[in-house]
């Protein structure tokens, strides 16, 4: 259809313009992304830190063994599988949650731990060789023999010069850590004897196990 | 009657009317150009930060993996830009006095947030998720380039729709296997295990227009 008349052409551009002042509008719509800034707040976050003390419904944590790593003050020295297991949405009999359990704990540990700590534990990661207060090895006996409830403390807590993980490490996923810290200890410290029949094959043949 | 146009006329008009053809195709060529460019899509447009925050080294050379900062991309839409506190779990002892790292101490010290400049950014009336596409087993070097071996960061691929679709269309091809999906190194470099991979995941393609536009 063509404009009959120049009223008809005005209108028709004047559509034209808004139409292109909302794509603008429906680009940048008025609502804030996900850490957008913002000019309302005083700190200019869009993003608001919760009230402390804020309990979202249905996660109280009541169950301090497995929220804090401890019983009545001391730190826990069994580790909750149950728990973890059913955090992590994982089925199946124990052994099959434990395995679970370690192979997410190892993905974990090599993103948050290893920085420092390298995937070994032996306390020479990549920031250590960059000037960072190297770690204790992790296959201290005093941290072998610390209880569970140790290793979840220092992770939610920080402890020393290490900072606390508790932000970027769901409870969960601490606990995760915690199994393969063990497992890491275990694997430092096995005899060959230890070992199913047919991994013990695999083992270099007239060696001591290494 | 007298002859109303001079014989010259002829090639003027040709001129003209194969010129006017021309200039109309060069006109669009321009605006082609202009919307393809990087000053529309940004492409390859390194931007500006506020600190010199480099993927190259804290990603190329110390190996952190995505996942120690950008904490949230598995299992929420967003990827996530971390706060200050989480730069400090390093350079609190780390290049501590480095004049680069200032604003980073000031904004812990102050409580107000560094202010990243945005690079990879679709339209608000467009529906991304994170978590989907990294659950199916699409690499973030797919999407973002490789950012061990950007100093700064810039944005790799237009996001035009286009782009999505040109995905989405047959994302079997993208898929790869899900513990690629962190690692570095270009897209070809990355195992592709897509035709075992049917087995372990399943990726539709997914095309109607509420999928991004809900
Ligand atoms: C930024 C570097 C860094 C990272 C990342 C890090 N640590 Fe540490 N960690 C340290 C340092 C440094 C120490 C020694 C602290 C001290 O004694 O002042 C330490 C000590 C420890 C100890 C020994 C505590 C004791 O009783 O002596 C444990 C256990 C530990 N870290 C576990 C972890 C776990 C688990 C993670 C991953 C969630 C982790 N660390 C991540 C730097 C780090
Ligand atoms: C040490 C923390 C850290 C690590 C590890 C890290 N990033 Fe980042 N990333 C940042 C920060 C800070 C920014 C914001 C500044 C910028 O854009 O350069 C960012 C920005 C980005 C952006 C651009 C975001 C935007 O503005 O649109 C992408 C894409 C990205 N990172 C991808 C990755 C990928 C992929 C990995 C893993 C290979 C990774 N990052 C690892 C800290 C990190
Ligand atoms: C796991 C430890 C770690 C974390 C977390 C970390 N960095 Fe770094 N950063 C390093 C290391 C190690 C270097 C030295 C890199 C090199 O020399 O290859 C470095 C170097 C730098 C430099 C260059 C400093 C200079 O003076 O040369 C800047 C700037 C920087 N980081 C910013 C950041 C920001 C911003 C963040 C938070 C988003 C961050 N870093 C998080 C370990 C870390
Ligand atoms: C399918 C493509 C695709 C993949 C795969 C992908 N991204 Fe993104 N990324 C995007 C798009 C599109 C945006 C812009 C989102 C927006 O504007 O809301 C984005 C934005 C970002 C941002 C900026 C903050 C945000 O969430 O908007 C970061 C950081 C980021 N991506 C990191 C990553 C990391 C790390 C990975 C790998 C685990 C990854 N991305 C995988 C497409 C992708
Ligand atoms: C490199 C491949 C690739 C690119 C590029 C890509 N996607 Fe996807 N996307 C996928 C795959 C694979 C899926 C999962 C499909 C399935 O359900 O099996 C998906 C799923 C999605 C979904 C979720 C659909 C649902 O199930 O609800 C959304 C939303 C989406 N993509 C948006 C986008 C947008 C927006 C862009 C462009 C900015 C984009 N994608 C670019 C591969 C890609
Ligand atoms: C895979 C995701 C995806 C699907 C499916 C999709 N779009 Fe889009 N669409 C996008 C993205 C991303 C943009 C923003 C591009 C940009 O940056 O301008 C967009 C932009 C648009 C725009 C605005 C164009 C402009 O110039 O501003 C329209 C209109 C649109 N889409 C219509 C549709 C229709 C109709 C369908 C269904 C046939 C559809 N889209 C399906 C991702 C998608």
């Amino acid at each position: 259809m063509y404009p009959h008349s120049p009223q008809m052409a005005l209108a028709g551009l004047l559509v034209a313009a808004m139409a292109a002042g909302c794509e603008q509008d429906m680009a940048d719509q008025p609502r804030y992304e996900p850490l957008e800034a913002s000019d309302f707040f005083a700190n200019g976050m869009a993003s608001r830190p919760l009230v402390e003390g804020t309990v979202a419904r249905g996660h109280l944590r009541t169950d301090t063994a497995f929220f804090e790593g401890t019983a009545d003050g001391e730190p826990v020295a069994e580790f909750p599988l149950s728990t973890v297991a059913e955090k992590l949405g994982v089925e199946g009999n124990e052994s099959q949650q434990l395995e679970h359990v370690l192979t997410r704990g190892q993905q974990r540990f090599d993103i948050f731990c290893a920085p420092c700590h390298d995937r070994v534990g032996s306390g020479n990661g990549m920031a250590v060789q960059r000037g960072f207060p190297a770690p204790p090895s992790l296959e201290l006996t005093r941290l072998r023999e610390a209880p569970v409830g140790h290793f979840y403390d220092v992770i939610t807590r920080g402890f020393g010069r290490m900072p606390s993980y508790a932000s970027q490490v769901p409870p969960a996923d601490r606990w995760a850590i915690v199994a393969y810290v063990r497992a890491l200890q275990l694997s430092q410290h096995a005899a060959a004897d230890d070992l199913p029949a047919e991994d013990r094959d695999k083992l270099p043949k007239g060696d001591a196990a290494p | 009657m007298p002859q109303v146009f001079h014989p010259s006329m002829n090639t003027i008009s040709r001129v003209t009317i194969f010129g006017a053809v021309l200039i109309v195709a060069g006109l669009l060529a321009v605006v082609f150009t202009i919307v393809r460019s990087p000053y529309i899509t940004e492409v390859n447009v390194v931007r500006e930060q506020p600190v010199p925050f480099s993927h190259q080294h804290h990603v190329g050379d110390v190996g952190l993996d995505c996942r120690y900062c950008h904490t949230s991309v598995e299992d929420s839409s967003f990827a996530g830009i971390p706060p200050t506190a989480t730069c400090m779990n390093c350079h609190s002892q780390l290049f501590a006095d480095s004049e680069m790292l200032e604003p980073v101490r000031e904004s812990y010290r102050t409580g107000t947030p560094l202010e990243w400049t945005r690079v990879s950014d679709v339209p608000d009336f467009v529906y991304f998720n994170h978590s989907v596409h990294v659950r199916k087993g699409v690499a973030c070097v797919t999407c973002h380039g490789d950012v061990a071996k950007m100093p700064l960061m810039w944005r790799e691929h237009t996001l035009f729709m286009q782009w999505c679709l040109d995905c989405h269309w047959h994302p079997e091809q993208y898929v790869g296997s899900p513990q690629a999906v962190f690692a570095s190194g270009s897209s070809g470099d990355r195992q592709r295990v897509a035709e075992d991979l049917s087995a372990v995941v399943e990726v539709e393609s997914q095309t109607s227009c509420y999928t991004c536009h809900r």
